[in-house]
């Protein structure tokens, strides 16, 4: 007897539905029996890991903190990847957009006004998408494959910044510790409501989400980016011209990356330093693909991811599990979300082995 | 609304009840906040062995959970906070990264108590901790002066900040003491912890020439290159012997777990308060691995000065010194007063590198 894959005719609509649920019920199971296994109350784990999260105020917060960032690289990268450009670099153009977005209020440290802000936002979206130019200009004219310039570019950046904050961008009075000064008050993101930390770079990951998801639903913008994803040679007949797409994709992909750096530095860190994100432009890829590239499912999924990173700081602190435990959880979560939608394109079979039956028997 | 009012009762009531002491027979909680993983057998693992030594001692009155691999960043700001809410009476954060998450959080809950490691900035909850390596950086300097033949050291370093180049200048200093011609070489190997590259960098060294090896990085690597190659080094962060049985001098071992003890102590007694302590060899925050493969006067000299250090006899960094460029820095019999040396941007006479600025 084997197993076997075989390509649905059509989408499933009903796995479509179920496959997501599917996922949790499976995680749920392998949670119970891990968890169990380690002799911790599963119930407790799952409470801890799931549910205890969303009844704070303050851990609700944190929640739109952590989720942020990931919406906002995510949804740029799902119309990228929809075009059938593949954006690896996002993390690179997050950091250089947070890189950008600082210039003024690390070199003009006593302008206060209200207009920094803006100014900021605007100069991080459009560094992001001038380092997202680079691999645009190389696949548009010389077709080199973007995967790999994107990828090698995130850690340029890394370094460009490493060096900035322990050379020329370094806090004078900070004992050469690689930092920058503290950007001032009106330079710094603020909060959405009093109660906590969610600054507006969740609204903006809101708006972007709403907004594309609107362009690929009502836009012939959103038509043309479907079509070339599919079939480039379909969309030249159309008129379509896929150079043109790559530029578009790269370079909005690139300025939302770049948004979200200049917000989580202004938002959440408010100075510059050598590490600014835990690989959120890389953990933006998983999200955009289990949010199934539909920018309102990447809300839903950057918020699910952000919560299993909260979820798993509460599991060690209150059942004393590693950090590796919940990281394991956390992969179990994403192995059972993926692998049930493969149930949406194809169905399993059950095939027998071919043999006479008069052979087997005894 | 609601939800909101009952989590601000509930934490009101978890602070007041920890700072009035009415809950004296529940255990205080001592919280831990990690950068890195508790077995990565350098800083970490380092506070790890400081927390179970406060475990042990103190097991019966305190509880110390812990957080470890939170990255430096919004997530540290989130982790301590967690911290505070969770009911930590104090909460050491152990990364010199986490100093403006720890002030932003301490400054909500002012009834909790913060530590921050290796850090410059204060609050009347927070104090700072940091222990005085350089001490043991100046036994060990001294005893490469008389072990180094052709009385040339090489240093690989992390990165330029004032810790590190005070380490370099203590080292320097000790050496010359035995050995007035003394010289060092160093490789800014610009990571704490990247076998890799420490080892690269170990090999760079003695290609130039350096004949005993010392390091301000975590790992092992360059105590096996040095054991490779036949030649003398010293460990750091913890007792690399294993790494090179024929081959460490000593090693300076950072044993928080006094310190944890110590300032636990205060907290129970109530006499917990906001200083910038920096502790040294005479406190058992830093300890010295067992004087190896040396003779014994060598030997005798490096516990002479030990004692020295610790009885406040000899303070490694007293005049007459010059900086590199040969200008006076202190006068004979000057001591060089915390502050500069807490934010040291420079070398002393004999250190053959430019400093990265």
């Amino acid at each position: 007897m084997r197993i076997e894959l075989q390509r649905r005719p059509k989408v499933s609509k009903l796995f479509s539905v179920l496959s997501p649920l599917m996922a949790l019920v499976l995680t749920l199971i392998a949670g119970v029996i891990m968890f169990g296994l380690m002799g911790i109350d599963p119930i407790k784990a799952m409470d801890v890991y799931f549910v205890e999260p969303l009844t704070d105020i303050w851990s609700l917060h944190e929640l739109a903190v952590k989720a942020a960032p990931l919406i906002l690289i995510g949804v740029g990268l799902s119309i990228c990847y929809r075009s059938n450009n593949w954006n690896i670099g996002a993390e690179g153009q997050f950091t250089i957009g947070a890189i950008t977005g600082s210039i003024l209020p690390v070199l003009y440290p006593n302008w206060h006004s209200w207009a920094i802000l803006p100014l900021m936002m605007v100069m991080g979206a459009v560094g992001g998408a001038l380092y997202a130019a680079i691999p645009a200009l190389l696949k548009a004219r010389f077709n080199t494959n973007e995967i790999l310039t994107s990828l090698m570019l995130v850690y340029i950046a890394g370094l460009f910044l490493d060096w900035l904050v322990r050379g020329p961008w370094r806090d004078p009075k900070g004992y050469n510790f690689p930092v920058t000064t503290s950007f001032q008050p009106e330079a710094v993101l603020p909060e959405i409501i009093s109660s906590g930390r969610a600054h507006w770079g969740f609204v903006f990951a809101i708006v972007a989400a709403v907004a594309l998801w609107f362009m690929m639903r009502f836009m012939l913008k959103g038509f043309e980016v479907s079509v070339l994803g599919q079939s480039e040679r379909a969309g030249r007949f159309a008129g379509f011209s896929g150079r043109r797409m790559i530029w578009f994709a790269m370079l909005l992909s690139g300025a939302l990356a770049g948004l979200a750096g200049i917000s989580e530095v202004s938002g959440s860190i408010g100075h510059l330093q050598p590490s600014i994100s835990p690989g959120y432009g890389f953990t933006a890829i998983i999200v955009a693909f289990l949010g199934r590239l539909n920018p309102l499912g990447i809300i839903a999924s950057g918020l699910v991811l952000a919560l299993t990173y909260l979820g798993g700081e509460a599991a060690q602190l209150s059942i004393g599990i590693s950090d590796k435990v919940s990281r394991v959880f956390q992969g179990l979560l994403l192995f059972f979300v993926l692998s049930c939608d493969t149930l949406i394109h194809y169905r399993i079979r059950l095939i027998f082995s071919g043999r006479p039956t008069t052979e087997g028997k005894s | 609304m609601k939800k909101l009012i009952i989590a601000l009762t509930a934490t009101a009531a978890v602070l007041g009840g920890f700072s009035s002491g009415a809950q004296a027979q529940e255990k205080k909680k001592v919280c831990f906040i990690y950068v890195g993983s508790r077995t990565d057998g350098g800083w970490t693992q380092a506070h790890e062995l400081g927390r179970q030594a406060l475990d042990k001692a103190l097991g019966d009155k305190v509880e110390t959970p812990f957080l470890e691999n939170v990255p430096e960043g919004p997530d540290a700001e989130r982790a301590i906070e967690r911290m505070a809410r969770s009911g930590c009476s104090i909460v050491f954060t152990t990364s010199f990264g986490f100093m403006d998450a720890t002030l932003k959080v301490a400054a909500k809950f002012p009834d909790v108590k913060f530590e921050h490691a290796t850090g410059f900035k204060a609050a009347p909850n927070v104090a700072t901790y940091n222990s005085r390596f350089y001490e043991g950086r100046y036994i060990a300097g001294q005893i490469a002066g008389k072990m180094s033949k052709k009385g040339l050291a090489g240093y690989i370093a992390s990165f330029p900040i004032p810790e590190v180049v005070m380490g370099i200048n203590a080292f320097e200093l000790g050496a010359k003491s035995v050995n007035p011609n003394f010289k060092m070489k160093v490789v800014w190997a610009n990571t704490w912890f990247d076998p890799g590259k420490e080892a690269d960098a170990a090999k760079a060294l003695i290609d130039q020439g350096v004949d005993i090896l010392t390091q301000h990085t975590d790992t092992t690597a360059p105590m096996q290159v040095a054991a490779e190659r036949g030649i003398y080094a010293f460990g750091q962060a913890s007792d690399m012997i294993a790494a090179g049985p024929k081959t460490q001098l000593t090693a300076i071992v950072d044993t928080w777990g006094a310190y944890y003890i110590k300032r636990t102590k205060a907290l129970l007694d109530g006499t917990w308060k906001s200083e910038q302590i920096w502790d040294g060899l005479k406190d058992g925050i830093l300890t010295m691995a067992p004087y190896t493969n040396m003779p014994d006067d060598v030997k005798a000299m490096a516990e002479e000065t030990e004692a020295k250090i610790k009885s406040g006899e000899l303070h490694p960094f007293t005049g007459p010194i010059n900086k590199q460029d040969g200008t006076p820095w202190l006068k004979a019999g000057e001591k060089a007063d915390d502050g500069t040396l807490l934010g040291m941007n420079f070398y002393v006479e004999g250190v053959d590198d430019k400093l990265p600025q």
